[in-house]
């Protein structure tokens, strides 16, 4: 029989070393995935995690994918430090986008309060789609992880039932899509001739702000303390309710900003197919980041370049579109495999009777 | 005298990393025998009886079980020679009942058809009343202490080790555990008995290893000894025991009046119409059973849970409705039960726990923001004021022994110079020595001008240091009364419940 017996106390450096192993772990099964596909290991790899960091258009695609990953995985680290499980960022990026540029959809008015209305709208809308599971859990008790993640289909079909109405382009020949932002509407790019927008800086100085946050103030403690044990909380002062509160309000406003970014930055307008997953993908982010704002900016960066290295592997070597997929469960898969490892030594108890009569 | 010894251990060393836990151990048990091993915390003790009871395996030495080799892998192993433990720590599931966390607990082929019957045979045969159909969840401390010793017992043990059992109990509790161990010993049964309490290892043992620092320093046989010169056996120097002063009190500090609460926990208990006051100078100790509303009025107190405003007032303002910073910014400080989880962060060093109560009275918080290096100072401070043995306050908490992280709470919350002080089992789980500098620190305190309240089931403790003593029981609180002036079946009455005020004593009044 095989038994996990726990380590005492993990090192500091193991702690950041782990998620290193991981993305070496799956780098390697991988190749060894590519290898039973038939196709050539190390270039796959090459192409997947080498080739894209070699040229400035796809570090700048890096970036726009990257962007909202940040800004959500830096969102959902705080309630997962203080065990409030948002999984539904999906939907509260998509109410964020809907809510956000519905002024430029509905109205194209000019003008450079418009963006910053757009943003604070989308703000406000991710926080509202929040609201819901922060009311129902303080409330009644209810799983949050089930209302946030239900929530995320209602946001979805939300979005599509409305471009497929009011919000659809009125000169748009019944396409299910909204008009195209005009300029006004539109984040200012960073790189020249490049999608990478100043959406970017603002993931920065988010992880700046969630950096003093954790590391100086006391709501960043109050974040620990619930995590690590909720007993704790009320003698130090702190109100649980009011803790659940806050962490759901700052996930589903950035991310409900990040919505707002991706609509008014690489697509330009509103499509039923806003919502490709970065909800999702930032949660592996936020894990893979240790939960850490810097650990956070370096793994939205990792898992910006799957998506990259998986289209250009789509492309050149013909691999299926689920190679990006696969390669973000492998991720998340060899992280926690490997924190298991490191928390925990593996015993087999036959082996051990056997020493007992040395 | 006449036979080989049941257990005989020589040369056992354990090593974990930066300590030796046990340095070349050595002593015997006989059969029938009531065997003490004391010594203060960090001695050594639970590795030891770990050693014994399978759960860790020793580095060198040899233990022989009847004159035979022996070493157990695993706690079944020692199990299967007829070696039971009950450990400080019960392991019960709090949703299963007695019979099924018995069972749980017995080696596979041991449990019998009938557990029920077996349960109920046994318990009756040594005194020990327990109903195998109850949930554990609706037990007291010293009921769920029964579980675990039935269980032992249903094994029909050689040796049985009780690590620390009477921490827990009330006067006439100790007295029933202690009728049962002698009644095991008389048909043969060894005892090994781990305990710092030196009144009771004098009443029980008649044998007693001493350990200090995972050494083997002494052998005697303590009914021979005092308790002082078992005491300075046990911490290797001179003890000085805190005295009682008698002072004049100040104005009232704390005012309880008319204090009700309904837990929202279906096993906790409700608080009905407490009222007492605690003047400046004041130690006020509050005795009682646990799980009689200790826990519950200790929440109401310190702000946990809120009440009416008028029902608590600090120094004339009234409380009740603000939370525990508030009434820390009003003088008011800690220290609850349960210390990993409550009163501290396991995970956490120790300065990054002083920020979870000392932040609004040390100033370390300004605006939100956190001002670390007054939180590293002062955890430096508590470390070195109350001699806490840490490798560091950089060391995550749940790493300190449990005096020592004791220790560590308390100093965080006497060195914040409170004017009011609610303080709950305040030496639990530390030496004697310790003990005493914690005692004198609240004494000190009290002359300071403070009004200290200490919550305890350890009743010499409460004798020892309060200036007035009052009883709760289920969720009741007698009158306060200068210490010293009831007797002690009085006490002991009031603590099963039995209050009445007219003195009528056969009178209790039903609820």
């Amino acid at each position: 029989m095989i038994r996990l017996e726990p380590r005492k106390e993990m090192s500091k450096h193991l702690l950041y070393l782990t998620p290193v192993m991981a993305v070496a772990l799956t780098i390697v099964l991988g190749m060894v995935m590519f290898l039973i596909l038939g196709k050539n290991p190390v270039r796959a790899i090459t192409i997947i995690f080498v080739t894209p960091l070699t040229d400035l258009f796809t570090i700048s695609e890096m970036i726009v994918k990257a962007t909202p990953l940040i800004l959500i995985g830096i969102g959902l680290s705080f309630g997962f430090r203080a065990g409030v499980w948002n999984i539904g960022a999906e939907g509260q990026f998509t109410i964020g986008a809907l809510v956000g540029g519905a002024l430029p959809a509905l109205y194209p008015v000019e003008g450079f309060w418009v963006l910053p209305v757009m943003c604070l709208a989308g703000i406000i809308g991710g926080m509202a789609w929040a609201a819901i599971p922060a009311f129902l859990r303080t409330k009644f008790n209810a799983n949050e992880i089930l209302v946030t993640l239900m929530l995320t289909y209602v946001a979805v079909l939300l979005l599509s039932v409305l471009i497929h109405g009011p919000l659809k382009d009125p000169a748009g020949l019944n396409f299910p899509e909204s008009r195209l932002f005009n300029e006004s509407a539109t984040l200012p790019t960073l790189i020249p001739e490049t999608r990478a927008h100043v959406g970017f800086l603002v993931a920065i100085l988010a992880v700046i702000v969630a950096w003093v946050l954790l590391a100086r103030h006391v709501f960043g403690y109050q974040v620990k303390v619930m995590g690590q044990s909720p007993k704790a909380v009320s003698f130090g002062g702190f109100v649980e309710h009011k803790v659940i509160w806050v962490c759901l309000m700052i996930s589903g406003g950035l991310a409900g900003l990040a919505g707002t970014f991706e609509a008014a930055g690489p697509v330009g307008q509103l499509v039923p197919a806003l919502p490709v997953g970065y909800g999702f993908t930032a949660i592996i982010v936020a894990f893979l980041g240790r939960l850490s704002p810097v650990g956070i900016l370096l793994a939205g960066f990792v898992m910006a370049l799957t998506y990259i290295g998986g289209e250009a592997a789509q492309i050149e070597m013909n691999l299926p579109s689920a190679v990006t997929g696969v390669f973000q469960g492998m991720f998340l898969f060899s992280l926690l495999g490997i924190d298991v490892l490191a928390r925990f030594r593996i015993r087999s108890t036959g082996r051990a009777l056997v020493g007992a009569g040395e | 005298m006449t036979d080989i010894p049941l257990l005989d251990l020589s040369g056992i060393t354990k090593r974990f990393p930066g300590v030796v836990a046990n340095d070349d151990v050595a002593f015997s048990i006989l059969p029938g025998e009531v065997h003490a091993l004391f010594g203060e915390n960090g001695a050594g003790k639970s590795t030891l009886v770990k050693i014994i009871y399978g759960v860790q395996r020793p580095d060198e030495g040899e233990m022989l079980f009847e004159g035979k080799p022996f070493a157990p892998a695993k706690p079944s192993e020692a199990r299967a020679m007829g070696i039971g433990m009950v450990f400080q720590h019960f392991s019960l599931f709090e949703a299963l009942t007695v019979a099924d966390n018995v069972a749980l607990g017995m080696n596979k082929g041991a449990v019998g058809s009938d557990l029920d019957k077996q349960i109920v045979e046994v318990s009756e045969a040594y005194g020990l009343t327990l109903d195998p159909t109850r949930y554990i969840s609706s037990l007291s401390v010293g009921e769920r202490q029964r579980v675990e010793i039935i269980r032992c017992l249903l094994q029909n043990p050689r040796l049985l080790i009780m690590d620390e059992p009477t921490s827990v109990l009330t006067p006439q509790e100790v007295e029933i555990l202690f009728q049962t161990l002698r009644k095991l010993s008389s048909e043969g049964c060894s005892i090994l008995y781990i305990s710092h309490k030196l009144k009771e290892i004098r009443e029980l043992c008649e044998k007693a290893t001493v350990l200090r620092g995972g050494k083997v320093v002494a052998t005697c046989d303590p009914r021979q000894e005092t308790a002082k010169s078992l005491a300075e056996m046990m911490i290797g120097t001179s003890l000085t025991f805190a005295e009682r002063q008698e002072q004049d009190l100040g104005g009232d500090r704390l005012v309880v009046s008319n204090l009700t609460t309904v837990s929202n926990d279906p096993f906790g208990v409700d608080i009905r119409d407490v009222s007492f006051r605690v003047r400046a100078g004041e130690i006020l100790g509050i005795g009682g059973v646990a799980g009689n509303g200790q826990v519950e009025l200790m929440e109401a107190l310190i702000g946990e849970c809120i009440t009416a405003a008028g029902s608590i007032r600090i120094d004339g303002e009234a409380v009740g409705t603000m939370g525990p910073t508030a009434r820390r910014e009003r003088g008011m400080c800690s220290v609850p039960e349960e210390r990993l989880g409550h009163g501290a962060v396991p995970d956490m060093s120790l300065w990054e726990n002083t920020i979870l109560s000392a932040r609004t009275r040390k100033g370390m918080e300004n605006n939100g923001f956190l001002n670390l290096q007054i939180a590293q100072d002062f955890a430096d401070q508590v470390v070195a004021k109350f001699n806490v043995k840490t490798a560091g306050i950089g060391h995550a908490a749940k790493s300190l022994s449990g005096g020592n992280l004791q220790k560590f709470i308390v100093g965080r919350e006497i060195l914040q110079a409170p004017t009011v002080l609610v303080i709950m089992q305040p030496t639990w789980g530390v030496d004697a020595a310790a003990a005493a500098d914690i005692h004198r620190a609240l004494q000190d305190m009290a002359a300071g001008g403070a009004a200290i309240l200490v919550i305890s089931q350890d009743l010499e403790e409460l004798m020892a240091i309060s200036t007035n003593f009052a009883v709760i029981a289920e969720g009741r609180l007698s009158e306060p009364k200068p210490t010293g002036s009831q007797a002690i079946e009085e006490i002991g009455l009031l603590m099963g419940g039995v209050q009445d005020s007219s003195g009528g004593v056969d009178e209790g009044a039903p609820a």
